[in-house]
């Protein structure tokens, strides 16, 4: 069984099609990288996928389950996660803050009015744990606002890390990023067990094609080639829409 | 941090204390009930700080919530029941209120929501002025006695005094408590990213609702104590002017935080009615003072407050700290 | 059937003050995305300041036309300078507009108190329209119809202004889209100053045209910006067509709420208001959603 199984997956904003008949079979524990140049619907199919925008037509499968109709903030529950392509965090708390914010969402004591955020023992324990792979726990109770642009994209990671998904979205994890940080990111990705599926989207190709173990090409919503690095990077119509320029 | 820590405890004794004793030191019944109207005035505006402050939805409709509890006690009173059923179908019926003013506003946010809440509250106002057999129009309706629990009467003004204080503190304690909750840090997190808390799990809609059941409950509070201090409501308590002053009172006093509502409903509460008796233009510095916040001091007097003193006194951590965390 | 068409008279009377009123209040709230919350106390201080010209100023008593043209510029100028000195400080910060349209609502209001007291104005007739127009048995009073005429004339010059002016061409390129205004080179700042002197123009005309129907009151600005949120929401923002439906739909239901309904007639006047809001939240003939 496939851990994430998009089919035929349509929408289009107005007349403008953005997602056009997008299959993707993503086995368990996968690395799969997904390019294509600017306004290829990468980001458009994510949000497809994590139920952000809802699909013309196609369905998508979780572990074999059909989710295409799941309302999205419940997708999280049922073990995918993503991190944003442009940084969403909450800029007025602690970094520890905004990962408590990624476990309540999964734990029924975000409902609770009552205790102390800080008193939730077991919640403040896994939050340090998630900062502590992405290298962030030494500075965990800094605001956000005193944070570099490279912490905040691992702050990024580290949310998506907390909620223990089973199927991981990563858009552009390293967008932005100075060579040092992009060290940082990608041994934190490096370090992601197995059991995770990561489906990574990213336009800066040498740390990615090494993270990759099979890679999707997206042009103007199509898939277009799809294969194992080697194939895609040899394929003449990678180069040609790609890597061409 | 430790010293700030226990700065504040000792604060807070202090201001418990002051207000504790103030009908000793503060002479006169005339100034111990402006106190209380200071009070009552600052639940409803806490009340209204859930939804401004904390939820980033700012409702131009918050008078009607707060008339229509106040209007509940009075019509039950005069229809012959106790205080007691009154006082709960006037909580009841305003959450209920609420309830029906969140499924409708929750819609939108933004604009969209200050429109819509503000639609809801010019229904209020104009059912209040126009329903006669019901409201009374603009005679309103009396109430002629204060409650007496457990044969404390609240007839004078020091005893109800020491009633809307004990009222007021246990909203704050409540309120204190909220914010540090998981579900108060939900909130603020469906304030600054919405898309993401949804992304992240979150039921956006259902915890705003909530919010908006808790605004509206202390909002009914709020009135039920209106309603006892002034014995009388008439459809003026419902206008747009009412909403818009209570909002001012968050905004001034600084939304999203705890003090502000508080500090903005002594500043609106004075100058309405203590500035009053000198300078008759006070609704044209009320006005003024509502500009000039918003232009110049964006997030209200406290916060702005508090910035202005850590500049005063250089504890400029955060530039520091800066330089330090970068790669 | 004389009390019908009576009271259908009158509401089309009112529907065109409220046109007058609400023209501008849609310009406004298309082009800078705000309700603006004082267009009721422009509406006043239309209505008081031209009564004090018509009663008589310094010895000097003006007519009534002369006095209602001075007022709106006199108006139309104050607009301008909030726009300028007040609102053009928080670009962008919509909700921190409307709070200051809010303040100096209250301004405006305790100004009016301060300058002209809290009895009624009542304002003369003008000369030559206090008479009475007959069809068959009925008398319409003049004034009246002269009002319907006014706002006409009005609506089809502000057509005009919006369909065949470059002005009103970037007016409309702005309601549509501001950013791209912005971009084709239309100075979207300038814009906003123009239209807002324009809407508070027009709200102090509809004021003073409406001083001998509804007399001038501390309240007057309460009970008009109300009406003016419920036309424009009706209509739709930005929209002149949505703004003239709008408001004698408002008129109607305004006035036949009163008579037939007079226990209910708010409720009856905000709950369409809110259906809209609910079911169609750009308005009846808007193209966004506020």
């Amino acid at each position: 069984m496939s851990a994430l199984a998009v089919k035929d997956l349509s929408k289009a904003f107005g007349g403008l099609k953005v997602t056009r008949g997008v299959s993707l079979d993503i086995a368990p524990g996968e690395r799969r990288l997904i390019i294509g140049p600017n306004g290829a619907g990468k980001t458009t199919l994510f949000n497809l996928i994590t139920g952000e925008l809802t699909p013309d037509s196609g369905s998508i499968h979780l572990f074999g389950q059909d989710i295409t109709k799941t309302p999205s903030r419940q997708r999280p529950h049922l073990g995918m996660a993503r991190t944003y392509q442009i940084i969403t965090l909450f800029a007025r708390d602690t970094i520890i803050h905004n990962v408590l914010l990624a476990l309540l969402g999964l734990s029924t004591a975000r409902w609770n009015p009552i205790t102390d955020i800080k008193h939730q023992g077991h919640l403040v324990e896994h939050g340090r744990a998630a900062l502590e792979r992405v290298g962030l726990a030494a500075i965990a109770e800094r605001p956000l606002s005193q944070t570099s642009y490279g912490e905040r994209r691992r702050v990024e990671i580290a949310m998506a890390l907390a909620q223990n998904p089973k199927v991981l979205l990563l858009d552009e994890p390293f967008a932005g990023l100075s060579i040092d940080e992009r060290r940082d990111v990608h041994k934190c990705l490096m370090a992601i067990p197995r059991d995770v599926t990561i489906v990574m989207i990213e336009h800066n190709m040498d740390v990615a094609l090494e993270f990759a173990e099979r890679i999707t090409l997206l042009h103007f919503g199509e898939v277009i080639v799809e294969g194992t690095r080697a194939e895609v990077v040899d394929n003449p119509r990678t180069r040609e829409v790609y890597l061409g320029h | 941090m430790n010293s700030t820590m226990s700065l504040r405890v000792f604060a807070i004794i202090i201001a418990v204390a002051a207000l504790a004793t103030l009908p000793l030191w503060m002479g006169g019944i005339y100034y111990i009930n402006v106190a209380s109207q200071i009070l009552l005035y600052a639940v409803f505006a806490l009340g209204l700080n859930v939804l401004v402050g904390y939820a980033g939805l700012t409702s131009l409709g918050h008078a009607g919530l707060f008339g229509v509890a106040a209007y509940a006690t009075g019509y039950m009173l005069q229809l012959g029941y106790g205080h007691t059923e009154s006082i709960l179908v006037a909580l009841l019926v305003g959450v209920a209120s609420m309830a029906v003013y969140a499924v409708l506003s929750l819609r939108s946010t933004g604009i969209g929501f200050i429109m819509i809440t503000l639609a809801l509250g010019e229904i209020l106002w104009g059912l209040a002025y126009r329903w006669i057999s019901l409201t009374g129009g603009d005679n309103g309706i009396n109430v002629p006695k204060r409650p007496a629990p457990f044969g404390y009467s609240l007839s004078n003004a020091t005893n109800f005094y020491f009633t809307t204080l004990i009222v007021f503190l246990l909203v704050v304690v409540v309120m204190a408590i909220f914010v540090r909750s998981p579900l108060g840090a939900a909130l603020r997190g469906t304030r600054d990213q919405p898309r993401r808390m949804n992304a992240l799990g979150y039921h956006v809609w259902a915890i705003r609702f909530y919010a908006c059941l808790f605004s509206g409950l202390l909002t009914a509070v709020s009135g039920i104590l209106f309603v006892y201090y002034t014995q009388f409501i008439s459809p003026q308590t419902l206008a747009l002017t009412s909403s818009a002053e209570v909002l001012l009172m968050v905004i001034a006093g600084g939304p999203g935080t705890l003090l502000g509502p508080i500090v903005g409903a002594g500043l609106v509460v004075i100058v309405k009615t203590v500035v009053s008796g000198f300078i008759e233009r006070w609704n044209f510095l009320l006005g003024a003072i509502f500009v000039a916040i918003v232009i110049l001091m964006p997030d209200g007097l406290v916060p702005g407050t508090t910035r202005l003193w850590r500049l005063a006194t250089r504890k400029r951590a955060p530039v520091a700290a800066k330089t330090e965390g970068a790669p | 059937m004389n009390f019908w068409l009576v009271l259908t008279v009158n509401s089309v009377t009112f529907g065109g003050l409220l046109f007058l009123l609400s023209a501008g209040f849609s310009l406004i709230f298309g082009l800078m995305r705000i309700p603006n919350l004082t267009h009721g106390s422009l509406f006043m201080l239309g209505a008081y300041v031209g009564a004090t010209f018509v009663v008589g100023l310094l010895g000097f008593k003006l007519n009534f036309w002369l006095a209602a043209i001075l007022a709106t510029l006199a108006v139309a100028a104050l607009g301008a300078l909030a726009e300028r000195l007040l609102l053009r400080r928080l670009p962008g910060d919509q909700l921190a507009q409307v709070l200051v349209t809010l303040g100096l609502s209250f301004m405006a209001a305790d100004f009016c108190l301060m300058m002209w007291g809290g009895d009624p104005l009542n304002v003369a007739t003008p000369d030559g329209l206090g008479g009475f127009v007959r069809f068959g048995t009925i008398a319409f009073p003049m004034y009246r119809l002269a009002i319907i005429v006014i706002a006409a004339l009005v609506a089809i010059a502000l057509w005009l202004l919006l369909d065949r002016t470059r002005l009103g061409a970037m007016i409309r390129a702005g309601v549509d889209d501001p950013d791209m205004a912005r971009v084709v080179g239309i100075r979207v700042s300038q814009l906003f100053t123009i239209v807002f002197a324009l809407g508070a123009g027009l709200a102090a005309f509809a004021g003073i045209i409406g001083g001998p129907i509804l007399s001038v009151y501390p309240g007057l600005d309460q009970d008009m910006l109300p009406l003016a949120l419920v036309v424009v929401i009706l209509g739709g923002s930005g929209s002149l067509l949505g703004s003239f439906v709008g408001s004698i739909i408002v008129g109607f239901i305004y006035n036949f709420g009163q008579a037939l309904l007079p226990e209910l007639a708010y409720f009856v006047l905000f709950m369409p208001m809110l259906l809209v809001l609910l079911l169609r939240p750009q308005g009846l003939f808007g193209r966004h959603v506020p």
